[in-house]
């Protein structure tokens, strides 16, 4: 949607510097002018909120990493330092531990908005795709972070999470070695995550200027679903909907402020206050709560599937649960796009959120009795949403009626 | 809108299911906990000096003969929102300890205030010869390395009253617990029954009543039994593995504040903005 610039330069520099980078010029269009569906609601504004996490994440972290010592036997009381003696360290440090869990929070309503309105279907694959990509970045700079306080947790988080790779035939070993620089996890582990650490959010920011270009091509998907067809469907993004991200904002903050100052370590482990000691094994080892619905599907498959043992088995069912996002506007054939108006799908797609919602709890139970079955059953519906019922639904389903226009449904909507 | 309830509902359950499943694993150990009354638990909490010098008393005299606390300093106990000791207090008491320095002439010098505790063994291995072969865990960050278990619903509360005083309470309910074992129970040699712990520990009963004198202070008498010194003690943990608690809540409150006033105001820009946006 290029070309909307109303932008004309008055005074000879602005004029000067159009003619040679028509900076300006862009960001007019791309950060005022565009034209957004006027009937976005406030699950829209997750976008913006995750910007400014990641923005909260790089700003923090970039201090973080002014004191902090990425070496085995310095950096427990490297983290200890920033939290007691560092000026604002305890806020600082606090923000950027809880800063992720919000993060999580934000890109799990994001996607799942998406989800419900069939953001991923045609012409916003590529978006789609770019998004999941960010997701696997996220997860992966979220892990190794995670790592870097050098408590218990973090070891053997570190332990166990590198340890999937070996179960990869063939190459799975010279992997596994490579990820922890040595045959343990130990201070080359450190080294080499601290780094990738403080590089992947800069890939993830990338890749997030990619995500916005991809949606500013077809432009924003809307609760209706049905696309913009005339100037009457729009509003500028500026001020209208900078308005409404910046007051989503705002209250996003408000828990996250809630969490850093007055509840700082209840998103954590006790353990990861005992420094990492590769003599003492954890009796319970949970990661963070955002990955808990993935290791849960990890440990569902106890199983072994004809020549795959149940290592192997696992480790392709938590690749799969999250490669299988790739696909899914292929595996949605449904020509309508909003939930709203797909009367089969929306019991389905409740019941994949509320799945979704026991695999994250069975994720921190013990691996025993009702918590396997549970899982097993949870993980199977996990991939028979996406793989059967999203095929076959958008075969056998009658969709609602849908509004011409999303002026109409704004319309119809003020009026009743 | 019931789309918006539906998710919003479904987000709060995520967020306190999944933190709350791995938060409440973590303070898997031990059985049901007494949960105290700590002048520093809520959102208005803060920490009672008097407390915290009794606590601190019992730490000099009876824990740190076994136990380190590597990452306090000397001059941590008069700083803000802590003991409220004096400096020069804490410049007092730090020149009554040796601290080894290689620097120093005779690779030993007094104490003063920027210094660290002093470790009661020259290493894990003295410790470890020292107590049987168990290895007393170091003191700094003890209170926020343990919890208390809590079943379903219970730890869903913890979000919205913000408990964060599980360790505290676990260190109260270990030092008030030591009994005699249960029949069919075995106590090995140098091995100590505790009904919390639901086992046994390498650490004896370090406390009972009137072990330690507390210094005369004022106010009321305090008294002298093991509940009062497991509080006490308790509450001295806590204030040393977080002892800048006072002043985050503070910020905390002035941010909250601002933050919900602001989030009023930018509604209200908000609305007026799109009162003519349809």
């Amino acid at each position: 949607m290029a070309g909307n610039s109303t932008y004309n330069p008055t005074n000879p520099v602005e004029k000067w510097l159009d003619d040679r980078l028509p900076l300006v010029r862009f960001s007019k269009e791309h950060l005022m002018d565009f034209p957004t569906p006027k009937n976005l609601n406030y699950w829209w504004t997750f976008g913006a909120i995750l910007v400014m996490c990641l923005g909260i994440q790089i700003v923090t972290g970039i201090v973080l990493a002014m004191h902090y010592t990425p070496e085995a036997t310095m950096a427990f009381n490297s983290v200890e330092h920033i939290r007691r003696d560092v000026n604002f360290g305890r806020i600082i440090q606090g923000t950027h531990a809880v800063g992720a869990s919000m993060f999580f929070a934000a890109v799990y309503i994001h996607i799942f908005r998406g989800l419900y309105y069939g953001s991923y279907k045609e012409p916003r694959e590529v978006l789609w795709i770019l998004g999941v990509i960010m997701f696997v970045l996220m997860m992966a700079t979220a892990f190794m972070g995670y790592v870097l306080p050098w408590g218990q947790m973090s070891f053997w988080a570190a332990t166990v999470i590198t340890n999937i790779f070996a179960a990869i035939p063939i190459v799975g070993e010279p992997i596994l070695q490579l990820l922890r620089g040595g045959f343990a996890v130990d201070n080359a582990t450190l080294n080499r995550f601290f780094s990738l650490h403080y590089l992947l959010p800069f890939v993830l920011a990338a890749v997030v200027a990619l995500h916005i270009w991809a949606l500013h091509v077809p432009g924003n998907n809307n609760p209706v679903g049905v696309e913009v067809k005339s100037e009457r469907d729009t509003l500028a993004f500026h001020p209208y909907y900078t308005m409404k991200d910046m007051f989503a904002m705002v209250v996003f903050l408000i828990p996250f402020a809630w969490f850093v100052f007055f509840a700082p370590d209840i998103l954590g482990h006790p353990d990861n206050y005992i420094m990492a000691d590769p003599q003492v094994t954890p009796p319970h080892i949970v990661p963070e709560w955002y990955f808990l619905p993935f290791y849960a599907i990890l440990r569902a498959i106890d199983f072994n599937i004809l020549f795959i043992d149940s290592k192997l088995g696992g480790v392709i069912f938590f690749a799969g649960s999250i490669l299988v996002l790739f696909f899914v506007p292929w595996l949605d054939r449904s020509k309508v796009r909003s939930g709203s108006f797909r009367p089969l799908f929306k019991p389905f797609y409740w019941v994949f959120v509320l799945n979704f919602i026991m695999l994250t709890y069975l994720g921190a139970q013990a691996a025993e009795g009702i918590y396997v079955v549970l899982s097993k059953i949870g993980t199977a519906y996990y991939f028979a949403y996406f793989l059967i019922i999203l095929p076959v639904l958008s075969r056998i389903e009658t969709p609602a009626p849908l509004p011409t226009s999303i002026s109409e449904s704004v319309l119809s909507k003020s009026a009743s | 809108m019931k789309f918006t309830q539906k998710l919003a509902a479904a987000a709060v359950l995520v967020l306190s299911m999944g933190m709350g499943g791995s938060a409440a694993l973590a303070a898997e150990e031990g059985g049901h906990a007494e949960q105290q009354n700590w002048t520093f638990a809520g959102l208005f909490g803060t920490y009672d000096e008097h407390q915290l010098q009794r606590g601190f008393q019992i730490f000099r005299e009876v824990c740190s003969n076994c136990h380190s606390a590597n990452l306090l300093a000397f001059r941590n106990l008069s700083e803000e929102g802590g003991p409220g000791f004096s400096e020069e207090q804490v410049k007092a008491l730090a020149e009554t300890y040796t601290i080894e320095d290689a620097e120093a002439e005779g690779g030993e010098r007094s104490g003063v205030a920027a210094d660290r505790w002093p470790a009661p063994f020259a290493s894990d291995q003295d410790a470890r010869d020292a107590n049987g072969g168990a290895l007393p865990p170091d003191f700094s960050v003890l209170a926020k390395a343990r919890g208390i278990h809590q079943p379903f619903p219970f730890w869903v509360f913890n979000y919205f009253t913000a408990y964060q005083e599980g360790g505290a309470d676990y260190i109260y309910n270990l030092l008030v617990n030591y009994h005699e074992a249960p029949e069919g129970v075995e106590v090995p040699p140098g091995q100590y029954y505790n009904s919390f712990l639901g086992g046994t520990l390498a650490m004896g009963p370090p406390l009972d009543d009137g072990f330690v004198t507390y210094e005369a202070g004022e106010g009321e008498a305090v008294p002298e039994t093991l509940e009062q010194y497991s509080k006490d003690i308790s509450a001295f943990m806590y204030w040393m593995a977080d002892p800048h608690l006072a002043e985050r809540k503070a910020t905390g409150f002035r941010v909250l504040i601002f933050l919900i006033v602001f989030a009023a105001l930018m509604y209200l820009v908000k609305r007026r903005l799109w009162a003519n946006a349809h």
